[in-house]
């Protein structure tokens, strides 16, 4: 957790800064990445009430999977891809069953929990740091080329593929949490977990799942983002960061709020890079200024519930 | 009045006899005078997490410490170094000025709750980081150092605190000092638990709408609190600048609160002596665990996950067990 959200899921790297089609386009980039990472993050937290701190940690975690197998044993980057999805599925299915779960049982407080995912962070960076080293690492381009509209927007084609690619996640993500048998389990108990359970929810078994799935979504955008920025250790941290942000911004635990505050987010990202960056690393800064004042007006975020 | 019992007595005065006699003796006749320098992080670290459990104690989980630390030692040492301050002036005001900013920033964030407010306060110390190295005062990146060691403070010519400067073991200085603080924080902490206020953030912890409605000023009590937590944690933060005679962005980081965090939740958040336990094991363990070399992190993170897993509830929710009064 030591580098500036800069290094965080390829933020700084953005092309050709002074046009509008070039900014939205940029906007469209990171928005679709911050939100599937934010959607791990608010899946995991409506369903268990968990924190995850080691979020960041997960996505690195999968970027190095990818990395592994399409840039060291020169698999197919799909296969690669499924891979990073299946490794983090079992391990967030492992350490919900064998962690959280007993954890949550057994302590008198709800916050206790975050303790458990801070302690994750702190050993999956240390697993990473003994499997990987600190050095960043990249794989092959998956596509070649940049696509190029007369100068005003410029875009690798792989950067495309990938936004792409990552959309789809998104949509399929829904399609599944809408019409699946396990997504309307999963926002049921979401919902209500008494309820859930009293309508013959299996709830042990679907928080299973649903700690699983957001790991594996996790997962996922590591070994998509591989390609473009690398990964590397010290991302974790500030990658969980911005999905806390994001998560902020949209309102916890809810789906539509996590994929708003990733393009709200990748947006004024975006055109912070573009106009702030002449007075220097102060575009978070003022995401966090304006952040506070639209929590002081809205705390429950754009979409969260209200409590009371 | 408190009224103690003969046991807490008792206890009392074996801890002073503890900080004050023994462990220097020891470390004395020793010769390992490192372990001053550690032990006084921990008492440093201690003060710093005695804030964030007194925000434990109003139901928030306060994940920022570290950027009031952060604030507290910027401002000592521009006082010092900028402006010529004696640094036992300028410890008090770092304390103030991260008490004054807290109250600025708890105005609204204060009104979150649960995660909401966890994840605030995490992002914010990453703000304070960000910031330090994007303002022009704080030197950027490079940092503030060869910050002189405290002077002295005389009255009337009388000597009260001699010139660090000059002292032979400065560190053994520093050790009493940050004893002194210590004790002087737990002692407030402890009055501040036992007190109507206590009550009050004892209502609030259990139901802030409850609380509200027989009358409590919650959004005072909360502010209140947080400045008081981040006074805590602003002088933790410009006693160890002054340590160090160097601060840097990464003095403090999202890293360091998180461990501020982790030193209350170990520790037990029900007593008041959890976070300065709960430090000490933390700290201790880790620099035990240094012989491991690379494994230290692994082991030292499997270690506390383990902890969790059968003392969910903390180190001191032992003797809890032990005495059947657990909830």
């Amino acid at each position: 957790m030591t580098s500036g959200p800069g290094c965080g899921a390829g933020a700084a790297e953005t092309f050709g800064r002074d046009r509008m089609e070039q900014i939205l386009a940029n906007g469209v980039y990171l928005g679709a990445q911050y939100a599937m990472i934010a959607l791990g993050l608010t899946l995991i937290f409506a369903l268990m009430n968990v924190l995850n701190f080691a979020h960041g940690q997960m996505y690195v975690l999968g970027g190095f999977v990818t990395y592994t197998i399409y840039g060291q044993l020169g698999l197919p980057f799909v296969l690669a891809l499924m891979m990073s999805c299946a490794t983090l599925f079992i391990l967030g299915a492992l350490i919900e069953k064998f962690l959280f779960a007993p954890v949550i049982k057994r302590s008198s407080r709800d916050e206790s929990t975050m303790l458990l995912a801070a302690g994750l962070a702190f050993f999956f960076d240390a697993v990473i740091l003994l499997l990987f080293g600190e050095k960043q690492r990249g794989v092959p381009k998956i596509v070649n080329g940049v696509f190029n509209w007369d100068f005003r927007l410029i875009m690798p084609y792989d950067r495309i593929l990938i936004c792409v690619l990552a959309i789809l996640s998104i949509v399929s993500f829904i399609l599944f949490m809408q019409y699946s048998k396990t997504g309307r389990a999963l926002r049921a108990l979401a919902q209500d977990r008494t309820a859930a359970q009293l309508m013959g929810v299996n709830v042990d078994r679907f928080s299973m799942i649903g700690f699983a799935l957001g790991a594996m979504l996790a997962g996922l955008v590591g070994g998509l983002l591989v390609t473009i920025t690398g990964v590397n250790l010290g991302m974790g941290g500030p990658t969980s960061i911005k999905a806390f942000m994001m998560v902020m911004i949209g309102g916890a635990g809810v789906i539509s709020g996590a994929i708003w505050g990733g393009i709200i987010l990748g947006f004024m990202e975006a055109f912070g890079l573009a106009y702030l960056a002449q007075y220097g690393d102060i575009t978070y800064l003022l995401i966090f200024v304006s952040l506070m004042i639209f929590l002081a007006i809205r705390p429950q975020g754009l979409m969260g519930k209200p409590w009371g | 009045m408190i009224k103690l019992s003969m046991f807490q007595w008792v206890g009392l005065a074996i801890f002073f006899l503890g900080v004050f006699v023994i462990v220097p003796m020891m470390i004395v006749s020793t010769g390992r005078t490192d372990l001053f320098f550690t032990l006084t992080s921990v008492g440093l670290l201690a003060i710093a997490s005695a804030g964030v459990w007194l925000t434990f104690y109003i139901g928030r989980i306060n994940i920022g410490q570290g950027a009031f630390a952060l604030l507290g030692a910027y401002v000592s040492a521009i006082l010092v170094t900028k402006a010529g301050m004696s640094f036992w002036l300028s410890l008090p005001l770092a304390g103030l000025f991260a008490a004054f900013v807290a109250v600025l920033i708890g105005l609204p964030i204060l009104r979150l709750r649960g995660v909401y407010f966890a994840m605030i306060t995490l992002v914010l110390t990453q703000v304070f980081t960000l910031t330090a190295l994007a303002l022009p005062i704080t030197n950027g990146a490079k940092g503030i150092t060869s910050i002189p060691l405290p002077g002295a403070v005389s009255i009337f010519g009388l000597t009260l605190i001699p010139d660090f400067a000059t002292l032979e073991n400065p560190r053994q200085a520093f050790y009493f000092t940050t004893a002194i603080l210590m004790v002087l924080t737990y002692a407030a902490l402890y009055r501040i638990v036992n007190s109507r206020l206590g009550h009050l953030c004892r209502s609030m912890q259990q139901n802030e709408e409850l609380a509200s409605s027989i009358g409590v000023n919650i959004s005072y009590i909360r502010i209140l609190i947080f400045a008081i937590s981040s006074f805590f944690g602003g002088i933790g933060g410009a006693m160890f600048g002054s340590i160090a005679q160097s601060v840097y962005p990464s003095s403090f980081q999202v890293a360091d609160s998180v461990n501020f965090m982790l030193n209350c939740f170990l520790g037990g958040l029900g007593y008041v002596f959890g976070p300065m336990l709960g430090t000490l094991v933390l700290y201790f363990g880790w620099d035990l665990l240094f012989e491991l070399g690379k494994y230290q992190m692994l082991v030292y993170s499997s270690l506390l996950i383990i902890l969790m897993l059968f003392l969910p509830n903390g180190l001191l929710s032992l003797r809890m067990r032990k005495s059947g009064g657990q909830k």
